[in-house]
């Protein structure tokens, strides 16, 4: 990756806190997004993937969850842990805008796609209706909706699964924000609408130079669409660099678990493989590497202390203390 | 908008539902014990006297035949001759539908004033002593009798303090006002307890809901978001019960114009059941079940224009 840093999320923690105590949800993830770089986070459900994406536009789901420490760096410095309320309104829609997985209940089912649209370049803008609702029919246009004049005074409702989520993309760049941060946007969609988003996606790094935060739990879609691969496992980051790197030479034994178990057309045994046991539950983290109970590799060392995430070659980092190609080098 | 094309329908459906609170009016009025023309007349009277009446109101016809010409007098516009007053009902109605009306609009709009910002504030600043204070007094309204709450608030504004009149409804425009602030306010507190507490319901989900938080990802404030987002879409299931409710204040007026000697048409109700006044009592009971109807029917076409995904 050429392009400047946009983003860097340092050492980010999150903690759930209630009466019976404070757990982790997340613990100190960092990674860095560049101008027109496609990031992919990878894991299983409750990885904290979504989660990172929340805290990093302090939009937790609920006041019990709270940053408990890091940072989230822009360009020009800033922390957006640290932002007022009215510099916050400023970065979500302007500098980083979001979508999400399921676009119907993430649109306002009263108003009109095009007034979701416009009232967000107004706000941001402060253009005129007519100026407005201009810009608002170029982005639909932009996003592939055909016939944006009509179109625009539909509802929710009345579009289509993959029509759904290119109008919450035109929503989420409104005002031509330089992040875009998609959670999940493709999983409730069938394979070839979820081909044409993710290449509406890609078209839109490339014309506008948009960087994007693509959360997905499919390895298939990062490798289509993504530039890096950050992995997660139970809150904490366990893989971290170049697409290829860490898909044909994964590190650490959770990301080979998971190359492993894609399903390849080119035959096999017929059983996709799994990797044995659960994620664990924030209230019982397990001491140590936290994947350490499922992993084959494991030793006294791993239940004992947590491995750092280390750069063992120039932008590809794992937090393993046994790296799953020494293993195999090892072996041979 | 073939949206509303149910405008257009529904009166054709309401024909049945008027017939079936014609049929019911009808029979429950005539169930009740005693006989018009002798309340009329007095204890003191003839047979034949008493057989002139009845023929003269056509009360000696057969039932079937009494109907009948209730429902040709329908046709006609007519509600039937009232026994006591001697003209017809429409025309009674006539006199006495303005204070009804004014108390009854008056009380929803005063309930809407008192919920919609209750509601926003007890939903915005969930758990806070202001949201807790407001819930408390909302359930207590709801525990209160209407009739309870109208002469507590006599006691307290017109007995003790002497700002409004106890009883009357007044001339001018502003005596109007003047007398019916403390009417309005006693129905209207009582409506604005429901409405408050289902608004800050649907307020409360709608702001964990994910297109507010949608919303909010776009940079816009939360005031803005609340207004423009959450409100809208918590308006819809509060229309439907404000309707409902809307119905319950009409025969509720009853209560009230009673406690407040206002002459509406609920006191004219009153006055002919004790009269046995059959055609007063069976003509206002229609007007009250119109009213409700057409209330409901207006509801619908509320509820079509804020929710875009309701189909009638």
């Amino acid at each position: 990756m050429t392009g400047a840093r946009i983003l860097s999320v340092e050492n980010l923690s999150v903690a759930y806190e209630d009466a019976g105590g404070s757990y982790n949800i997340l613990d100190d993830v960092s990674f860095t997004l560049r101008k027109g770089e496609i990031l992919g986070i990878v894991g299983e459900s409750g990885s904290g993937k979504s989660m990172t994406c929340r805290a990093l536009m302090r939009l937790l789901p609920s006041s019990r969850l709270r940053e408990t420490g890091g940072a989230v760096r822009l360009e020009d410095g800033r922390d957006v842990l640290g932002l007022s309320q009215d510099e916050l309104s400023e970065v979500r829609g302007r500098r980083i805008g979001m979508i999400f997985q399921n676009p119907a209940s993430h649109l306002d089912p009263v108003m009109s796609i095009g007034r979701q649209i416009a009232e967000s370049i107004r706000y941001h803008r402060k253009l005129g209706r007519t100026e407005a609702w201009a810009q608002m029919l170029d982005i639909l246009r932009q996003v592939g909706i055909p016939d944006p004049e009509s179109r625009a005074n539909a509802y929710t409702h009345e579009f289509s699964g993959g029509m759904r989520q290119r109008a919450m993309i035109a929503v989420a760049l409104a005002c031509d924000p330089d992040i875009l941060i998609a959670d999940e946007p493709t999983t409730a969609l069938d394979v070839t609408v979820q081909a044409q988003i993710l290449r509406l996606l890609q078209q839109l790094r490339d014309e506008r130079g948009l960087s994007i935060i693509f959360i997905t739990h499919d390895l298939g879609v990062v490798y289509q669409l993504c530039d890096t691969v950050a992995v997660m496992y139970a809150g904490r980051l366990c893989e971290y660099g170049p697409k290829h790197e860490v898909i044909h030479h994964p590190r650490h034994h959770y990301t080979a678990g998971l190359v492993a178990c894609q399903p390849s057309s080119e035959g096999g045994t017929g059983l996709v493989p799994t990797i044995p046991g659960q994620p664990p539950s924030p209230r019982d983290m397990p001491m140590g590497c936290r994947f350490h109970p499922r992993c084959g590799a494991a030793d006294a060392l791993c239940a004992a202390r947590q491995p750092p995430l280390e750069e063992s070659q120039p932008g590809h980092s794992c937090a393993c203390h046994h790296p799953a190609d020494l293993v195999a080098e090892a072996e041979a | 908008m073939n949206r509303y094309r149910f405008v257009l329908y529904r009166p054709i459906q309401l024909i049945p539902v008027l017939v079936g609170i014609s049929v019911i009016t009808f029979v429950l009025v005539r169930s009740i014990p005693g006989d018009p023309a002798r309340v009329l007349l007095g204890p003191r009277t003839t047979e034949s006297a008493l057989a002139r009446v009845r023929e003269q109101f056509g009360l000696d016809e057969p039932l079937w035949l009494q109907y009948f010409y209730f429902v040709k007098n329908l046709f006609k516009g007519e509600l039937g001759k009232s026994i006591l007053y001697k003209v017809d009902v429409l025309k009674l109605i006539a006199t006495r539908i303005e204070p009804t009306l004014v108390l009854v609009i008056g009380s929803v709009l005063l309930a809407l004033l008192i919920a919609t910002p209750m509601a926003a504030i007890a939903a915005r600043r969930r758990g806070s002593w202001a949201d807790h204070l407001i819930r408390i007094i909302s359930t207590a309204g709801l525990g209160f009798p209407a009739f309870w709450l109208a002469i507590m608030l006599i006691l307290l504004f017109s007995v003790q303090l002497g700002w409004f009149p106890v009883t009357g409804y007044g001339r001018t425009f502003w005596d109007k006002v003047h007398h019916m602030t403390l009417p309005c306010l006693t129905t209207g507190l009582a409506l604005a307890a429901v409405l408050t507490r289902n608004l800050r319901a649907s307020m409360l989900a709608e702001l964990q809901s994910d297109q507010a938080t949608a919303a909010r990802a776009r940079g816009l404030p939360e005031t803005f978001v609340f207004w423009r987002h959450v409100v809208p879409n918590s308006l819809v299931p509060t229309v439907n019960l404000l309707a409902v409710n809307i119905g319950w204040l009409i025969s509720g007026s009853v209560v009230i114009e009673t406690v407040f000697a206002i002459p509406g048409m609920g006191q004219l109700l009153v006055r002919g059941i004790f009269t046995r006044d059959y055609m007063v009592v069976q003509g206002v009971a229609m007007v009250f079940a119109c009213a409700t109807v057409l209330v409901n029917f207006l509801a619908d076409i509320l509820t079509v224009t804020i929710d875009p995904r309701v189909k009638l």
